[in-house]
């Protein structure tokens, strides 16, 4: 057995005792997978900072147009991401599906330097998406399955943390190469390639295989086919907690949206507009944490719901007839509170739901319902801004929120989980 | 991948190290290559055209001028500069002011331009008069693309592409500006016009606006997207309201008479890669007709005179300047090297 699970195992069994030792330390597997994802967002971030400099300047291309393939990509990744998952459970596979997902993502950066054209450029970019949702929900299992059940919300805490520090950092490193480099689009792919097989490295290396899981899933002795996988959702409380993510989901309008009607409303200077998702991936990054371990501590669904409050807020900040210079920093704090709140967590309570067998299909499920239901709100808030405008809408969507928080409250999905 | 003998801590940090040290020399390299690379353009190229630092006037003047970003290599690289018009393949006069894209008319000119920050580039719009000095400058909330003027000088207008989301690197949109260069009062955008689409009052959160060609100081021509539809619409800048007139219809370029449109249009068929011909829309007919140029064209054409369009497209040194006649007939030629953005001044 690998030294990373013995000590896994060790503090699994600490985590699970009551007392002052409960806050032990993370499982080194989740700091892996933690090293991974940052490694693999700073190559990603990187090419997405410079890609409408190089569309434009670059190759003196119209990107307009491919944004409409937006919605199809999303579609596309919520389908790959169950395919995923069910293929991770199948053999206990996670750790493989999930280097097919980091290598499939990285063989894409190289392409982007033979690519000239806006409609390969896009399948390039689907290829991309495509190996993100495919590693999506094997690697939140793995990081659910090395950690103890009472420290799940501080585990995923941790590895969100760690992936939104490598997207804060991939557009810095690749404007330092452009300053060295005038026009070095080339570079900048070049040096994503080579982080992102990093990444992939990092992952082959330092991430255990088979073994870990198959241990887990020898345990519940559940069988991981694909009648058990759909099967999951009869069982009562995943049941519950993915119909209120899906309801919750359903009130949670697109970030950028969130970003329009802020600029809208507070008249935000243009140049200013490209740093307001800084804002919130800021507050993301402090209090995932601190907000996952409280998450240990309260409850989840607590904070889950908590966050959804936070939301709820920002709605109502966006929605105030009151000035203040502060206030477009709140919205973009809450809105980050939101996410620390209620992404990693949202796993955490999942986790504790579904057995060890099936970890990555049951969460693969949560996440696709949730993602499912953020389109169908952006699809909906967009039809309702233009016929009632950004304010009516906002309104709506605010209202649907404080319903479904209700509900969800009513519903207590997973307060059995610590 | 997980199969096998498990390698021992010390053997796996080895192999990172080795790896590491591998890749590191693989992005330092390609880094100083681009680096090189970029220094090399800052050399004059042999055979290229001859450039030297001048007087440069947007003034009317005895002598017709074209007034362009020299792309050509070497210390005068993207600095707005100029030929005679009636001899573009000539030496050039370079003014020292770098723009992104220009445009100029009646001794109004307007440059968009970059500016190089410490992590991370920003851009503005600055108006110049016609010794190039600036008036007023704007902040851009994004990339450059279309710059125009009004006749008369007065009206500028320009169009940048925003890329708001990063986590959903692929939207696009685009946002249109108009200044009064008398009251320097500036519609920030033309989302916040009124639209009448197809005879009805419409209001849409994807509207996007590109491409304005100015009739006079009020009326303009520009385009309109929305649900997936490109229009030609016809704007009123005092009332602050657009109409629509016609699909797929994009970037229009009015006729110096004001009688007809030079535009580029998405043609079935064509491949993705290449979606876009050049037609001529008359006016009052509503007639369209394919010019001579077959390739697709990404562009906002200029009227060199009354029968004749300039458009840049892909060369060795980012890009070209070619022509051809408005009126379907004759063959595409090229008209200078290493040029873009071109503007008609003087004479």
């Amino acid at each position: 057995m690998y030294v990373a699970d013995s000590r896994g195992a060790t503090a699994a069994r600490d985590a699970l005792r009551p007392g002052p030792r409960r806050t032990a330390a993370i499982a080194p597997t989740v700091f892996a997978l933690g090293a991974v994802s940052l490694i693999t967002d700073i190559s990603s971030e990187m090419i997405t900072a410079v890609l409408p400099l190089y569309l434009v300047a670059g190759l003196g291309l119209s990107p307009l147009g491919f944004g409409l393939l937006d919605g199809v990509y999303n579609g596309f990744s919520a389908v790959v991401r169950l395919v995923g998952g069910h293929l991770a459970d199948r053999r206990g596979r996670h750790k493989s599906v999930a280097v097919v997902g980091y290598g499939l993502s990285a063989v894409c950066k190289p392409l982007l330097l033979l690519v000239h054209t806006l409609p390969l450029i896009g399948a390039v970019l689907a290829v991309d998406r495509t190996g993100k949702g495919l590693r999506t929900a094997p690697r939140d299992a793995m990081i659910s399955l090395a950690s103890a059940p009472a420290t799940h919300g501080r585990a995923f805490g941790v590895h969100r943390a760690m992936d939104t520090a490598g997207a804060l950092l991939g557009p810095l490193v690749a404007f330092v190469i452009l300053r060295q480099a005038a026009e070095g689009y080339d570079a900048v792919f070049t040096v994503s390639t080579c982080v992102a097989v990093m990444g992939v490295l990092v992952l082959l290396l330092f991430v255990p295989g088979r073994q870990a899981t198959a241990r887990g899933a020898a345990t519940t002795g559940d069988r991981a086919s694909l009648r058990a996988a759909l099967a999951l959702l009869k069982r009562r409380d995943l049941r519950r907690l993915a119909i209120c993510a899906l309801l919750l989901g359903l009130a949670t309008v697109s970030d950028s949206f969130v970003y329009l009607v802020l600029q809208h409303r507070f008249d935000v200077p243009v140049q200013w507009f490209a740093l307001l998702p800084l804002g919130t991936a800021a507050a993301f990054l402090t209090l995932t944490v601190p907000l996952g371990r409280l998450a240990d501590r309260l409850g989840r669904w607590r904070v889950f719901l908590g966050g959804h409050v936070a939301l709820l807020a920002a709605y109502g900040l966006l929605l105030t007839p009151w000035h203040f210079g502060a206030l477009p920093y709140a919205v973009l704090a809450l809105h980050g509170t939101f996410y620390a709140a209620t992404d990693g967590v949202l796993m955490a309570a999942a986790s504790a739901t579904v057995p060890a067998a099936l970890r990555s299909s049951g969460l693969a499920l949560v996440q696709t319902g949730q993602a499912a239901a953020r389109f169908a709100c952006s699809l909906a808030f967009g039809a309702a801004w233009t016929a009632w405008g950004d304010h009516t809408a906002l309104t709506a969507t605010a209202i649907a929120l404080m319903v479904c928080v209700g509900a969800t409250a009513w519903l207590r999905p997973v307060e059995a989980a610590v | 991948m997980s199969t096998g003998q498990p390698m021992n801590h010390r053997n796996r940090l080895l192999v990172l190290a080795a790896a590491v040290a591998v890749l590191a020399v693989v992005a330092t390299a390609s880094v100083l290559h681009a680096a090189g690379r970029a220094d090399r353009k800052d050399q004059a190229q042999a055979g290229g055209p001859p450039i030297a630092a001048g007087h440069v006037s947007l003034a009317a003047s005895a002598e017709r001028l074209m007034v362009f970003r020299n792309m050509a290599w070497g210390p005068h690289r993207d600095e707005l500069s100029t030929v005679p018009a009636a001899a573009p393949d000539g030496p050039r006069t370079a003014s020292g002011v770098k723009c992104l894209r220009f445009y100029a008319a009646a001794g109004t000119g307007i440059c968009l331009q970059a500016v190089h920050g410490a992590v991370q580039d920003t851009y503005r719009a600055v108006v110049l008069d016609s010794r190039l000095h600036e008036l007023r400058r704007f902040p851009l909330g994004g990339i450059p693309t279309r710059a125009r003027v009004s006749p008369s000088g007065r009206m500028v207008s320009w169009t940048v592409f925003v890329s708001g989301d990063s986590y959903a690197g692929t939207a696009f949109s685009t946002r249109t500006s108009i200044v009064d260069t008398r009251t320097w009062q500036l519609a920030s955008s033309l989302e916040s016009y009124a639209i009448t689409r197809e005879g009805h009052a419409y209001r849409a959160a994807d509207v996007n606006f590109w491409g304005v060609t100015f009739a006079d100081d009020t009326r303009f021509y520009a385009t309109l997207a929305t649900g997936g539809k490109t229009y030609l619409v016809q704007g009123d800048a005092a009332a602050h309201t657009v109409r629509t007139l016609r699909e797929n219809v994009e970037c229009p370029s009015l006729s110096p008479d004001g009688t007809r449109l030079v535009f580029k249009k998405r043609v079935k068929g064509l491949s993705p890669d290449a979606p876009w011909r050049l037609y001529a829309l008359d006016l009052h007919t509503m007639r369209e007709t394919p010019l001579a140029e077959h390739r697709s064209v990404d562009d906002q054409v200029v009227w060199s005179d009354a029968h004749t369009v300039v458009y840049s497209l892909a060369g060795d040194y980012g890009s070209d300047l070619w022509t051809v006649p408005a009126d379907g007939t004759g063959t595409a030629r090229r008209i200078m090297t290493a040029a873009l953005a071109p503007a008609y001044v003087g004479g």
